[in-house]
């Protein structure tokens, strides 16, 4: 474990609000964690919880208006990417960060072809000739498993199926050899097996250049697969965070544990009926001023509702580094 | 057999294609063919879930799309509900379009990003029915409430939600019209599990209530052997097995639905150590460009000589499990 390297990415107290006609959004609150060289961060939450947000944020890729962020540090390699100029935000975000959006067919220009887009931050970060980025983009394009690469460069996004848009992307994010990779549901739209020859690729990109990589999934079984550290984000904040194994062995917050026993089984015996969390997720019109989850929450107690609880640590390693959680509830207050 | 009643297909697919043509070179001629599906017949009966698995690219969305005539298809019989949907005029096709509808895969690319949510779900309400605009309202929040959408976010614009929340837009103007047939097309791919599973049970108690049938396209598999009554998996725009679901998860009898299923990620850790994976080697080879004989020769652990050359139909290979490999044909064809 490269417990003791310095982290690439540091991002500490991030908070993003929306200014909107019916009111603010507040996505973001508070929101701190690292990511060392090499290390995969997996998160996960609920829909809704505030996951894309804050990785747009960091590399300051919402529009503003309507998005605000209020406060907060993104350090890369020490430092401070929410005050960098506008020339300087470029290189970090075509060089330096490869973002995987969570909307592949968005992202990619309806008007370029794949190769080209594939080829261009080659050309401008790397100063590759014409020639050079598209060698390379058919290279990157067969690293994602799409067959007769060199063929399809000439291809327009809408000839893809959903899932090779999304191979693409990644591609894109990968093209400059990027220090981060931010992924965002980067395999919703793979089947199993692509899917698992890209997770081979991610690990290979990080025992090789020491890639460090924020991995954004709904898929609990893909994050026990690669992840070194899991945060779970509910209503805008980080409400557990712990190494993977501690993560599924000893869940802490109610809505972590909730959210382990949804998993549907694809040995086990057939439920009838699929369990859900009930009630409704939060609105985040006002900045908290009581825990989000309290309205579903099986534990809550008095306390949860006058005061929003503080991540703490629940081992000796402090808050972000070993297993936390932001609850006010512990397993031995059960029944108070 | 003494059932009551056989079941009757509500969809019947005869021998679809759908080919994309490739343009090459500085006059933009015709060189060839992407064959996205090649042939591929299957039933749906009615008040049935079918899931539709099988590797991205293989031709899944296609075929959805063909089956709505989203898409003009190359040959092939599409009929639904008696009706072949593949002769129907302008006019007549628009008059169907209530009983079938589609849950698009790419959420953000078909919601028009100027209208707010109220109005989009509602438009198939205000182009298909006479309701007054309040009876609207009140089933839009209806809907918005079956898909855990919160009525406060009525007035908001597509661009303002979060990549699950917008998939869940087109789920409810899917439902809108309480279509009889349904393509769900990676439905739920972007959801998190607890709304993956309100949605699933939803779409269950719809079909428990109103008969619905559906077509799921997915690639999670834990959740297809939730929903779907049989499954046909996909390779390469052809069917390789269509099986009642419990058949195909205990015993999948083609070589590439037993790998498909040996590679879905484990969420217990200590389960995932023991999970024996089969890993395909080999590329998956361009629809452009299918290898002669079947189309999984290439990739296929169990690879016959024959395979290489002859075309192996889907056939009964057991009471209604449909295979296409030569593995069970193996008999037939030695004589
Ligand atoms: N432009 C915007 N204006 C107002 N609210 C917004 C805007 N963009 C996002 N939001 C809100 O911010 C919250 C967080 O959204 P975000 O996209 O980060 O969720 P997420 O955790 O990525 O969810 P998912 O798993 O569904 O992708 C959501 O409640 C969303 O409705
Ligand atoms: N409009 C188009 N023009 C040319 N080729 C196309 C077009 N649409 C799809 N294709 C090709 O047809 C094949 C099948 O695509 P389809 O979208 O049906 O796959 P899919 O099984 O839905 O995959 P995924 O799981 O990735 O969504 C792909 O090779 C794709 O490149
Ligand atoms: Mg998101
Ligand atoms: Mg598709």
């Amino acid at each position: 474990m490269p417990d003791q390297a310095l982290p690439v990415l540091d991002v500490r107290g991030l908070k993003t609000v929306f200014r909107t006609r019916g009111g603010e959004v507040h996505a973001v609150n508070d929101v701190s964690f690292h990511l060392r060289p090499g290390e995969l961060l997996g998160v996960v939450g609920e829909s809704g919880s505030g996951k894309s947000v804050t990785m747009m944020s960091l590399v300051r890729l919402l529009p503003s208006p309507p998005a605000d962020i209020r406060s907060g540090e993104v350090m890369l390699q020490g430092k401070d990417i929410l005050k960098l100029r506008d020339e300087e935000l470029r290189d970090v975000r075509g060089a330096r960060v490869g973002f995987v959006f969570q909307d592949p067919m968005t992202s990619l220009n309806p008007v370029f072809t794949v190769g080209d887009q594939i080829a261009e931050p080659l050309i401008r970060h790397k100063g590759m000739t014409k020639a050079q980025a598209a060698n390379r983009a058919v290279e990157l394009l067969e690293l994602v498993g799409i067959s007769d690469a060199r063929k399809r460069l000439s291809a327009y996004p809408h000839q893809f199926s959903g899932g090779m848009r999304q191979r693409v992307m990644i591609a894109v994010a990968l093209a400059c050899d990027p220090e981060v990779l931010i992924a965002d549901e980067p395999t919703t739209a793979l089947d199993v097996t692509i899917q698992a020859q890209i997770l081979e690729l991610v690990k290979d990109l990080r025992q090789k250049l020491g890639m460090a990589i924020v991995w954004i999934t709904h898929d609990l079984g893909v994050i026990a697969g690669i992840a070194d550290r899991v945060m779970v984000m509910y209503g805008g904040q980080v409400v557990e965070q712990a190494p993977v194994k501690e993560l599924f062995t000893n869940p802490r917050h109610p809505y972590t544990r909730a959210l382990l026993k949804t998993i549907p089984s694809l040995t086990g015996h057939r439920d009838a009926r699929l369990q859900v969390i009930e009630g409704q997720p939060p609105i985040l019109t006002a900045a908290p001023t009581a825990c989000p989850f309290r309205p579903r929450c099986k534990h809550a107690l008095d306390r949860c509702d006058r005061e929003n609880p503080q991540r703490r640590a629940l081992d000796d390693r402090p808050v972000g580094h070993g297993h936390d959680v932001a609850c006010h509830w512990t397993p031995e207050s059960a029944d108070v | 057999m003494f059932d009551a009643a056989p079941a009757q297909p509500l969809v019947q697919v005869r021998d679809l294609k759908m080919y994309f043509p490739i343009y090459s070179g500085v006059l933009r001629r015709k060189t060839g063919d992407v064959k996205a599906v090649d042939g591929i017949s299957f039933d749906i009966f009615k008040g049935e879930t079918l899931g539709l698995v099988g590797e991205s690219g293989c031709g899944k969305s296609t075929v959805g799309r063909a089956l709505l005539r989203l898409y003009e298809p190359t040959a092939g019989s599409v009929s639904i509900g008696g009706t072949n949907v593949l002769s129907l005029g302008d006019e007549a096709l628009r008059k169907t379009r209530p009983q079938m509808q589609m849950v698009f895969q790419d959420p953000q690319a078909s919601l028009n990003p100027r209208m707010p949510v109220a109005a989009i779900i509602g438009e198939p309400l205000r182009e298909h029915t006479d309701w007054d605009g309040q009876k609207i309202l009140a089933r839009v929040y209806e809907l918005m409430d079956a898909v855990g959408l919160n009525r406060k976010f009525a007035n908001r614009y597509p661009h303002e939600f979060s990549g699950g929340q917008r998939q869940r837009i087109g789920i409810a103007r899917a439902l809108a019209l309480k279509p009889k047939f349904i393509v769900c097309d990676e439905p739920i791919a972007a959801l998190d599990v607890s709304i993956q599973a309100q949605v699933v049970n939803l779409l269950e108690d719809l079909q428990d209530e109103f008969g619905l049938t559906y077509l799921f396209i997915s690639h999670d598999l834990s959740m297809v052997r939730h929903i779907a009554d049989r499954v046909a998996v996909m390779y390469l725009g052809r069917i390789a097995e269509l099986s009642p679901r419990d058949g195909l998860y205990a015993r999948p009898l083609h070589p590439y639905a037993e790998a498909l299923l040996s590679a879905v990620p484990e969420p217990d850790p200590a389960l995932a150590r023991s999970r024996q994976r089969i890993i395909l080697k080999g590329d998956v080879p361009s629809p452009a460009n299918p290898p002669k004989g079947c189309n999984f020769c290439t990739r296929c652990p169990k690879v016959m000589d024959i395979c290489r050359q002859v075309k192996p139909e889907l056939a009964e290979v057991e009471p209604g499990r449909l295979v296409a490999c030569h593995l069970y044909s193996e008999k037939t064809a030695a004589g």
